[in-house]
């Protein structure tokens, strides 16, 4: 394309072009002779504004402005697993080695590695009748993860022509498909899908299976369920990173993506360290067979920032729609607020809260509403779950995004700064905290763990509830007026909150518990407490039962138990019951 | 062709504006040249047509409409570097200022840096030994972190910066001595820089210091440039010539009251107490600059002092450090009025990157589990304490009494060090066991029992804390327990 629009103004990283018509709203164009990716996001007659998403440095009036006659894209097709993109898919090891150590501008890799050969198998034949979505061919993209090759979800039609099964590249025709019109569509091994859309599904199913996470306060406390959402808000050192990469590594997601965005550069490289070293209990693979990462560091361009959150989703749908069950953490999705709002203040638009453009809560929405368990076009079923951190200015959930997140996720898993300065971990506040979906997921629970489990579930609740009210007398009496069978409570949540809530990420046993453990912890510790209730109410002093070290026992089972030896836990409670009954018998 | 535009068409605080001018690029160069034959330096900052928005360095004092001639410079802001920037003092825009002449440059490089890329990092693992107890047990420096203290006005962080840089073992790993320090000051009083020079000559590390310096009366838009000449300095000696840098730069927050200065002349939407809205991705295009990469054998850590504006930690610049910075040392005032040095608030303060760095390896084996006792009972520390406050410190119950104790004890002896004070690790972490054992036993609830057998001391009654009690000038004592 000639290049007949030219910069007239730079202010940052917005660009402005004077008078022209050529370019539509969200189109991707190329700014300056070094082809800076940039994106359209105003139009009126006499200017039209181009946000970059890179450094617009030495850019000069009158350098030429390229369009693509496309809205900002991502290239879809084997090859996104087990690699690193930033946030506009540049793949960051490709660039690595093109520029060093240091990323340059203008740096044009593809997204995916368009010389490798992938060993294709065609689950179509001449004849077949071929609908949006549907499954033409598979490859095995990493030693777990096939990559199913979709019908893209604007093409339908017969087949025409198939390639045999062999190896072929990115690019290769492998299918024509012909539609009702007569027109030939020809299916490569890879698809584009503009990031700000959301791909569309057959169906959207009810949230009713959870998404387990091996972590005691979210399974039991607040679960949430596979396409659901939840927001993890926490003010700085309360461990919100440390929780997205707890759940990144543990939970029962087929794919995870991870996006870094404006965080750390550091975190970033501990991530890639940790998660090639780290080996995925069920498949026995390394975790980066099932991962991918978006690293859009605080100090990369702000514009990109902001994209970097859709590139992830898209690449998670796309995953979702071949029939994979998809968790995408998003750390931290107030950075990606910031950037809205940085590049909101320069269009000068009006400000709304805190300085947040008017259309933040919309946007919140937007993309939270792209999770979900649906029926995929390719008729299995997929799910995209969306666990968003939050970083609230100054430690305050009454800041926008922290308010505005809360309306559009079901879980809130609040980090409190007291919890994590007494290195309570995961510092999730029990009584801040919630989950919408219990009654969604509580017939699940049934059927699977029993009745029981619910039931412990919601004592353990009550008696976290009873020790905050009882702990407000205690602030300002002291513990030791309390009757016993209050200070029994005391003590029992105190069993809760050390031996089962705070959880040891580092543990062997500890940093992944089953739910069956999850629950006999439980059941353990209501046994103690039902029985020295008993025992109490026959007049004998909690002191007794104190002296008995099996509150400390309790406090120590996550470590004393392993997690495939659920029966030492019969051996706990019959321990229990001899040391009590002592005390009645004296 | 060279051309000079003569006249400004508008002034506003520290920017001009110009017309007509062909061929500008952003963030390009400037020279400005006053009737009288000075010149001032000047950056291009915005761009609509023909018309440029300049920022000029040293202020528009004495500009008027006509008595300039503007010069294009047709390239970005560039630092001269080369190994002989060693030893030398820069202005905050990076000209040398100590009358040695210009530094020869082997290279130029574009102050803003470019990012690096995450592929290429490096894991920051290998610890610093600060001898200093509480930081190095509680909030372990690591060689390419970025740890900043938090402090407020009148409170020791320049001596206990001074104290870092002195015990710093940074270099001994690697055999050689290829050590250096960027010191950076923005917004300071002349009598602060002069302490760090002092300081830095003192402990025989002058030679390897280079300083950029912007005092409080200094323009501030210098002061905006401080920072970044000062990284690009430490970046060249750390990537390109191996070294190690430690970079102080003190203070954040006049940093970002120049930023916030220069946006409202610049006529931004302001954010949060009046800072511009891009304060978050500003301060981390400065942060991030600290770390290791794969092709070189450097690194840039760095220690950034900034003070919080009435004590307030959740005032923007505390509060985004945070969120870019991999801890923090925060400093209480409490502390610091009760006579204790470095008056360092245990609870507040952390180290993101101490899990990788420490343990069997590096540091001891028990240096986790112990330091997440200590910070757990040091918690609750705080419950007694406010309990205490209620109901009188005679009414608590036993154990609670015990942590009050302990909190003391704690206090007294391992936060409060001598300034000149240096404790090898394994004297900090036994004497952490030792507090901890003034505890009952059950209370300690975040070590296994192993470690407990091995570590804590039964005989609890004839526990002497007297090593380092009274001398807080007591250099090198022996632990003779």
């Amino acid at each position: 394309m000639t290049a007949n629009d030219v910069i007239y103004g730079i202010n940052g990283p917005v660009v402005t072009v004077k008078n022209t018509r050529t370019f539509s709203m969200m189109e991707m164009v190329y700014v300056g002779d070094s082809r800076l990716v940039g994106e359209i996001i105003g139009i009126n007659d006499k200017f039209t504004t181009i946000q970059v998403y890179e450094e617009t440095t030495g850019l000069r009036p009158g350098d030429p402005v390229y369009g693509t006659g496309a809205p900002m894209n991502v290239l879809l097709g084997p090859g996104i697993m087990d690699n690193i993109f930033d946030g506009i898919e540049r793949p960051l090891k490709a660039i690595e080695e093109t520029s060093g150590s240091f990323i340059s501008r203008g740096a044009a890799v593809s997204s995916l590695d368009l010389e490798r050969e992938w060993d294709v198998t065609m689950k179509v034949k001449v004849g077949d009748t071929l609908k949006a979505g549907q499954i033409y061919a598979t490859c095995p993209e990493t030693a777990i993860i096939e990559h199913r090759f979709l019908v893209p979800p604007d093409v339908n039609g017969t087949v025409k022509k198939t390639a045999k099964n062999g190896k072929y590249r990115l690019m290769d025709v492998i299918a024509v498909l012909e539609d009702e019109n007569g027109n030939e569509h020809e299916l490569t091994l890879c698809q584009k899908w503009p990031i700000r859309s959301a791909r569309p599904c057959e169906e959207r199913l009810p949230a009713t299976v959870p998404l387990i996470t091996g972590q005691r306060v979210i399974d039991t406390m607040f679960p949430v369920s596979k396409g659901g959402t939840a927001a993890i808000p926490g003010g700085f050192g309360t461990g919100k990173t440390m929780t997205q990469h707890q759940l990144a590594k543990w939970c029962d997601a087929d794919i995870i993506v991870y996006v870094g965005c404006g965080e750390r550069g550091n975190e970033m490289s501990q991530v890639l360290d940790e998660f090639s070293e780290l080996i995925d209990p069920k498949s026995g693979r390394p975790m980066t067979d099932r991962t991918v990462l978006i690293a859009n560091t605080s100090n990369m361009p702000v514009a990109a920032r902001e994209a970097s959150i859709y590139t992830g989703l898209t690449l998670a749908e796309y995953y979702r729609d071949m029939g994979y069950h998809v968790a995408i953490m998003a750390d931290s999705t107030s950075r990606w607020a910031e950037a809205l709002r940085e590049i909101s203040g320069r269009l000068e638009e009006m400000p709304a809260e805190e300085g947040f453009p008017a259309y933040l809560p919309s946007r919140l929405s937007e993309f939270y509403e792209r999770a979900g368990r649906v029926d995929a076009l390719c008729g299995s079923e997929g799910s995209v779950t969306i666990i968003g951190a939050v970083s609230p200015q100054g430690s305050d959930f009454s800041e926008p995004v922290t308010q505005n997140t809360k309306r559009f996720t079901r879980c809130f898993w609040a980090l409190d700064k007291s919890l994590a300065y007494a290195r309570h971990y995961p510092a999730i506040n029990w009584m801040n905290s919630y989950s919408e979906y219990f009654t969604d997921l509580d017939p699940w629970f049934r059927d699977n763990l029993g009745e029981d489990f619910i039931k412990y579930r919601n004592k353990i609740t009550s008696i976290l509830h009873e020790e905050s009210s009882l702990m407000e007398i205690v602030k300002l009496i002291g513990s030791d007026v309390l009757p016993d069978d209050q200070k029994l409570v005391i003590e029992t949540a105190k069993a809760v909150r050390v031996g089962f809530l705070q959880q040891n990420a580092f543990h062997a046993d500890d940093t992944f518990v089953p739910l069956e453990k999850q629950k006999l912890m439980m059941k353990a510790i209501l046994h103690l407490y039902n029985r020295s209730k008993r025992i109490i109410a026959a007049s004998i002093p909690i002191s007794r039962i104190m002296e008995l070290g099996l509150f400390e026992r309790l406090a120590k089972m996550k470590y004393d138990i392993p997690n495939n030896k659920p029966e030492m836990f019969d051996q706990l409670i019959s321990d229990i019951n001899t040391a009590l009954s002592t005390l009645v018998d004296s | 062709m060279i051309l000079d535009y003569v006249g400004v068409k508008e002034i506003n605080g520290s920017l001009i504006v110009l017309d007509n001018v062909d061929n500008a690029s952003y963030e390009e160069m400037v020279d400005i040249r006053l009737e009288n034959g000075t010149y001032r330096h000047g950056r291009i900052v915005q761009i609509e047509g023909k018309r440029v928005v300049v920022q000029v360095f040293e202020g528009t004092k004495s500009i008027s409409l006509d008595n300039t001639r503007t010069r294009l410079k047709a390239r970005p802001m560039e630092l001269a570097l080369s190994p002989e920037i060693m030893g030398r003092v820069f202005s905050g825009a990076g000209r040398p200022i100590d009358g040695l002449g210009e530094i020869y440059p082997l290279k130029r490089a574009n102050i803003n840096g470019t990012p690096m890329n995450p592929v290429s990092r490096v894991y920051p693992r290998n610890y610093i030994n600060t001898g200093i107890s509480t930081i190095d047990t509680l909030m372990t420096l690591i060689r390419g972190q970025k740890l900043p203290i938090f402090s407020g006005s009148g409170m020791k962080h320049n001596e206990l910066a001074v104290q870092i840089v002195r015990q710093a073992k940074i270099a001994d790993t690697d055999g050689d001595n290829k050590f250096g320090i960027v010191f950076a000051a923005m917004g300071v009083k002349n009598d602060v820089a002069d302490y760090f020079r002092r300081s830095f000559d003192e402990s025989g590390v002058l030679s390897r210091v280079v300083m950029f310096l912007n005092l409080a009366n200094d323009p501030i838009i210098e002061r905006t440039l401080t920072p970044r000449c000062a990284l690009t300095a430490a970046e060249y000696l750390a990537f390109e010539c191996d070294m190690h840098v430690l970079v102080i730069m003190t203070d954040m927050t006049s940093y970002a009251e120049a930023l916030r200065e220069f946006s409202s002349s610049k006529g931004e939407i302001p954010g949060r107490k009046g800072f511009p809205g891009y304060l978050y991705s500003d301060l981390a295009s400065l942060y991030e600059r600290a770390g290791m990469i794969k092709d070189s054998k450097g690194s840039v850590t760095q220690i950034p002092i900034l003070t919080m504006p009435n004590d307030d930690i959740t005032h923007p610049v505390p509060d985004l450090t945070g969120y870019i910075t991999e801890g923090q040392i925060v400093l209480d005032r409490q502390l610091e009025g009760s006579g204790l040095y470095p008056p360092v608030s245990v609870l507040p303060s952390l180290s993101r990157l101490m899990k990788d760095g420490i343990g069997e390896g590096y540091t001891r084996a028990d240096h986790q589990p112990l330091a997440n006792q200590l910070f757990a009972s040091y918690a609750r520390v705080q419950d007694a304490r406010s309990l205490a406050s209620v109901i009188g410190e005679e009414e608590l119950s036993p154990v609670d009494k015990k942590y009050m104790e302990f909190g003391k004890l704690f206090e007294q002896y391992f936060v409060n060090q001598g300034y000149h004070e240096n404790r090898t690790i394994e004297q900090s972490l036994d004497l952490g066991w030792k507090l901890l054992s003034t505890l009952p036993r059950a209370e300690l609830d975040r070590v296994d029992d192993a470690l407990l057998d091995k570590y804590y001391i039964e005989d609890s009654d004839n526990l002497s804390f007297n090593t380092f009690s009274g001398e807080n000038n007591a250099a090198d004592n022996d632990d003779d327990d």
